[in-house]
């Protein structure tokens, strides 16, 4: 098979993964509409010009979050974004028009809960969610509460449509399990880099050295996220020997802080992102070289 | 290995960190659970008994019997140490985390019944214990809120969301997410990821155990039907196990609310009619019935009585449902104050809101539930007196306490 976008993508380097909240404008909902319930809320544009802010600053490929009511992999920042998102009136197919007009030119992963993928459409399962990405120009899907275990109809439909599906590999995740997940990952592989939810950190975790050792053998890319907030996080993780990092909290904070002496919320997210991406390569550069035949 | 699936329900859609402990878990239920490994079924069994006050009576209902004209007999969970069946699950889950050396215990509680039991067992058991409640149920339920820390629980309150079962579940989980390795997540109905739904079942099941027995013996034969009412699911399940097989009739008796009726825009059931009025979804670990909008986004719900107030539903129970082999009925918030009321001045048993929707439909149903009648009271209403003062205070309820006027005062 040909490679995809985000097999592409990842091969130039160490990649910058950005995670964002489609439709936050970290303002909430009534806000932000001026209380309207039909237009989908000024997120939708924010949301546009955020993404676009963290490509000028070296974005890879960009994780985008349909929102969930109930998303349980989530700490408090992600949490709240999804709050504003939903209250502001963010929807599938809302979601779905945003990414179609997007046009930034690096790959597209929808992080999302099952719930979401599985109701979307008028036939039950999956493959509605799955044709409608496809056409709106999506690469991936991550999806925090399906494990292997569950993923089979996802994984047929996204082979049918040439999509990516990543799975996450958790601290907790050994033996027979990590080779069961290895096998079945494309695009990248998500390695958790601690126990517990998503949120910004201000150290990293002993436990993502352990994880990526664990990895070692295993010939498929691997990102790190959870909790990476610094430049100095991202050298060290991709020093490390990771293929790319994942933040998002770090990031959806500064969406929610809203405009500060510092510049407006896309200028300082394209300067956080410069940051992000220059640790990143700083870390590639640091690694011991391989040997050359 | 049992499935993880009840027909098309069920399931383990739940973030990868938790599934080794998942895994782990299904090992231990097995083992200890359904082969009575190390003796741990004897175990439960002796601790139901003298800790827990097993087995609670089935008592003939004369004020009832009398009234509807057939034999009520009611399964007297209110009895079991704690007050509610509750009790049951959450000393079976506490005993098999020590048997799996796990230390500390979280879990989640909506009328706060299986916080308090789940502190209980945990206090007389030696574990550290933390709940998650919403803020909302705390405020509906301070008695309980306190019952729990006596016992040296934590309390944590959870205030996202509209602060009930739902928010609570999903706390519990991100907890356990972090501290997987040492922690048991005691949940506390037929609900979340396999094997939660059966194990819960099984803890359960000693209700209908007990009652097809009792009922063998007083009446000379098995009942007609069975009524309990279904938040999650655990006292409909427990008390439905034993008669599935044969023909009795089965209802689950929901929370209809205020209303029947949805306000997709705003998000919100007036109701926790998942079973009559749900469709089918992914919600906290299992596919199953649920309220939710078109886009698949979880409803809020709503219900008098915080320990039903879920817009989702044990997976098994859909199954049933779905087979025929279930009633789901439901009862609205009126309805089920009226019933604690006449529960009250005419059996003299106090019953929780939750109960209160069974005794509701038995008044509305009667005369189509056949000549022998089992309604399982799942627990007592000490819990809901400042609920129920507040709320009979808006409705015009026949023959409630006027708290300003004694008549024999000398
Ligand atoms: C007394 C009582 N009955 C019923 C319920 C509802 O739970 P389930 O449907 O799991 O029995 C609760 C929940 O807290 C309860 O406290």
């Amino acid at each position: 098979m040909s490679p995809s976008r985000i097999d592409e993508a990842l091969a130039e380097g160490p990649a910058f993964i950005p995670y964002l909240a489609a439709g936050d404008s970290g303002v909430s909902g009534s806000e932000a509409t001026g209380g309207s319930e039909d237009v989908p809320s000024s997120g939708v544009e924010s949301t546009k010009e955020y993404v676009r802010a963290l490509v000028r600053g070296g974005a890879d490929i960009v994780e985008l979050g349909l929102p969930f009511s109930e998303p349980i992999a989530e700490g408090s920042t992600i949490q709240n974004a999804i709050v504003r998102s939903l209250s502001g009136g963010m929807t599938p197919d809302v979601y779905f028009d945003l990414v179609e007009d997007l046009d930034v030119g690096v790959p597209i992963v929808c992080m999302t809960y099952y719930n979401l993928i599985y109701r979307y459409g008028d036939e039950e399962g999956p493959e509605p969610f799955v044709r409608r990405a496809a056409e709106v120009g999506i690469d991936g899907f991550v999806v925090p509460d399906l494990p292997a275990e569950e993923a089979d109809p996802l994984r047929e439909a996204c082979d049918t449509y040439r999509l990516d599906l990543i799975f996450i590999v958790a601290p907790t995740t050994r033996g027979e399990r990590l080779r069961r997940i290895m096998s079945q990952v494309s695009g990248y592989v998500y390695v958790q880099a601690r126990l517990g939810t998503t949120g910004a950190r201000a150290d990293v975790s002993d436990q993502t050295d352990t994880s990526l050792g664990r990895l070692e053998e295993w010939d498929v890319p691997k990102a790190v996220g959870f909790g990476i907030s610094e430049r100095e996080h991202a050298e060290r993780i991709v020093a490390g020997g990771a293929d790319g990092i994942i933040v998002g909290s770090a990031l959806v904070d500064i969406v929610a802080e809203g405009e500060t002496d510092e510049g407006t919320v896309a200028e300082r997210l394209e300067r956080k992102a410069r940051e992000l991406k220059e640790g990143a390569l700083a870390g590639a550069e640091s690694r011991p070289q391989p040997e050359r035949p | 290995m049992s499935t993880s699936k009840f027909g098309r329900y069920g399931g383990q859609y739940v973030p990868e960190a938790l599934m080794p402990a998942i895994e782990e878990l299904e090992d231990a239920y097995q083992r200890f659970v359904l082969e009575n490994d190390e003796g741990f079924v004897d175990e439960f069994r002796a601790r139901l008994r003298d800790f827990g006050g097993r087995p609670t009576p089935l008592q003939h209902a004369e004020a009832l019997s009398a009234r509807y004209d057939r034999e009520v007999y009611l399964k007297r969970e209110d009895l079991l140490h704690g007050g509610a069946h509750k009790l049951n699950n959450a000393l079976g889950q506490a005993l098999l985390a020590k048997y799996m050396g796990k230390g500390r215990i979280i879990a989640e509680t909506g009328a706060g019944q299986h916080g308090t039991a789940t502190a209980m067992a945990c206090a007389h058991l030696g574990l550290d214990c933390e709940i998650y409640m919403g803020e909302r149920d705390i405020n509906r339920q301070r008695p309980n809120v306190f019952r729990m820390r006596l016992n040296g629980a934590e309390v944590n309150p959870v205030t996202t969301g509209r602060g009930t079962l739902k928010e609570a579940i999903s706390e519990t989980m991100r907890d356990w997410a972090t501290s997987v390795e040492d922690t048991h997540y005691v949940i506390g109905s037929v609900v979340g990821p396999h094997p939660f739904p059966r194990m819960v079942r099984d803890f359960q099941a000693v209700i209908g155990e007990e009652a097809r027995e009792q009922i063998r013996e007083k009446a000379g034969r098995l009942p007609d039907s069975v009524l309990a009412c279904a938040g999650g699911g655990s006292n409909t399940m427990g008390a439905f196990d034993e008669f599935v097989a044969d023909g009795v009739g089965l209802y689950a008796v929901e929370a209809g609310g205020s209303s029947l009726e949805v306000d997709e825009a705003a998000g919100v059931a007036p109701n926790s009619a998942s079973l009559s009025t749900g469709s089918e979804g992914v919600l906290h670990g299992a596919r199953t019935k649920l309220l939710q909008d078109a886009d698949g986004q979880i409803m809020e719900s709503h219900s008098v009585s915080s320990g039903l107030d879920y817009a989702g539903v044990g997976p098994e129970l859909a199954h049933l449902v779905d087979e025929g082999r279930v009633t789901p009925v439901n009862v609205d918030d009126d309805g089920a104050l009226e019933a604690f009321h006449r529960l009250s001045q005419l059996e003299g048993i106090i019953p929780a809101l939750e109960t209160a929707h069974a005794f509701a439909f038995l008044e509305e149903e009667y005369e189509d539930l056949g000549e022998v009648v089992i309604v399982n009271v799942s627990g007592r209403g000490d819990k809901d007196l400042e609920s129920v003062i507040e709320e009979t205070a808006e409705r015009d309820i026949e023959g409630t306490p006027d708290m300003d006027v004694f008549r024999g005062g000398r």
